[in-house]
């Protein structure tokens, strides 16, 4: 199945009310090219798991600011006022959560488990509703699984199958997202033939990715 | 010398040849630049690499620390995915991290990422480096700009970890956290023990072996 397509072709599976899963970490690793394209098309209500919602002027921060969003579950608002400000205004509903738990709830979401036992948020806000569990004497927090309709994923290089590379800091969240949604769109920086990728520098295999954008 | 260098100083010491350490943003990271004679370390950075360093030359594209601004990476660094960073943070491989408060107090416990109703940026990475990491240090000026205690008997603000801190280091002093409270033991080079204890809402016990703080 060709993988690679337009930009519009990608995004027409994107309705109002879905839970989007968004790549990047202060919008390094994240795919500007489809959250503009995105903003083009009016969607809204839209739920985002991502790391943090960048500055205003970037990345998740743009769909903050034109208020496409109606929850973000993140693990940092600080560097955009605008999501604090819409927090605070209850316009915009914010899930906190612990950086490392939220890159496992993912992880455990594609990886097909019911959850992940972290010690991280034991006596804090975070544990508040939370089973607590324990295994040998130590305690810990029970925290399920994430899962998204689907995932926008910014890679440096992808070939034709799908198999991802990326690039430095870029990578972040990107892999596990990968793995977690029901559709994955990428953004390449650039797009190779199949085969070009060496099978042993795959970082994502390419079975998890539908579409291919060139960036 | 002025306060952020007597704690980044001091903090410096803490560090062994050899040890994987995360340095927050701020004073912490101030920290790297007075290494010990003859001491490497390896710095972590939550948003997916090891061998931090400062930026020299061009800024790399893709490549930020935790707070976005350009760094670069050494020889024999390597890049991970964000699942990865927290398994190193949160699995006991970083040796030392390295953190600001706003408050701490005498039980250990760290308040350092929302004020209710006034500042609620998000724990970000905080909540994991604080539960996994092999030691906690804060890392701050002893008391708040208005002069306030930050150094409490019972943390008010939200936690980020309870019971978590095994060192408080201040432009006034080196705490001690243990099981039994706070020992203070060691003061910065003029500061009293009647200094520390009016800039202190914590009760602690003066070590036996209080030392003056080291300062090259």
């Amino acid at each position: 199945m060709a993988k690679v397509c337009t930009i519009d072709q990608a995004l027409e599976v994107i309705k109002d009310e879905m839970t989007l899963m968004i790549g990047g970490f202060l919008a390094v690793g994240t795919p500007e090219m489809l959250i503009d394209t995105l903003l083009t098309k009016g969607t809204k209500n839209l739920t985002v798991i991502a790391n943090d919602t960048a500055t205003p002027e970037k990345g998740i921060g743009k769909l903050v600011v034109s208020r496409r969003l109606k929850k973000v579950v993140v693990s940092h608002i600080g560097t955009n006022p605008e999501t604090g400000r819409q927090m605070n205004a209850g316009e915009l509903h914010v899930d906190l959560v612990p950086q490392g738990t939220l890159a496992e709830q993912i992880r455990a979401g594609g990886a097909g488990l019911g959850g992940v036992l972290t010690p991280t948020g034991l006596g804090t806000i975070v544990a508040e509703g939370k089973e607590v569990i324990k295994v040998d004497g130590r305690e810990y927090l029970l925290e399920k699984p994430l899962k998204a309709d689907v995932a926008l994923i910014k890679a440096h290089t992808a070939d034709t199958a799908g198999n991802l590379l990326f690039h430095r800091t870029a990578r972040n969240f990107n892999p596990l997202m990968a793995m977690a949604a029901k559709v994955v769109i990428v953004e390449a920086e650039n797009i190779v033939e199949a085969g070009q990728i060496d099978p042993d520098h795959v970082m994502t295999p390419g079975i998890f990715v539908d579409w291919i954008v060139q960036g | 010398m002025d306060a952020k260098t007597v704690i980044a100083k001091r903090v410096a010491q803490e560090f062994q040849d050899g040890y994987v350490v995360n340095l927050g943003i701020g004073i912490p990271t101030l920290a790297a630049d007075f290494l010990p004679e003859g001491v490497n370390v390896i710095l972590q950075s939550e948003n997916g690499f090891i061998g931090l360093a400062p930026l020299e030359g061009q800024a790399i594209p893709d490549l930020v620390n935790a707070g976005g601004r350009p760094v670069s990476i050494i020889p024999g660094g390597a890049v991970f995915d964000s699942a990865m960073s927290f398994a190193i943070v949160r699995g006991g491989h970083v040796d030392v991290t390295v953190l600001g408060a706003l408050e701490v107090d005498q039980e250990g416990n760290l308040a350092n990422w929302m004020v209710p109703g006034k500042m609620v940026p998000g724990m970000g990475g905080a909540m994991d480096l604080v539960s996994g990491a092999r030691k906690v240090i804060v890392a701050m000026e002893h008391t708040g700009k208005d002069g306030a205690p930050k150094i409490l008997k019972r943390c008010a603000l939200p936690l980020t970890g309870q019971r978590v801190v095994n060192a408080i280091i201040t432009n006034l002093c080196v705490f001690e956290v243990t099981a039994k409270g706070l020992f203070l033991k060691e003061m910065a080079p003029g500061v009293t023990i009647e200094d520390v204890k009016a800039n202190t809402a914590a009760e602690f016990t003066v070590a036996a072996d209080l030392s003056t703080m080291k300062l090259m």
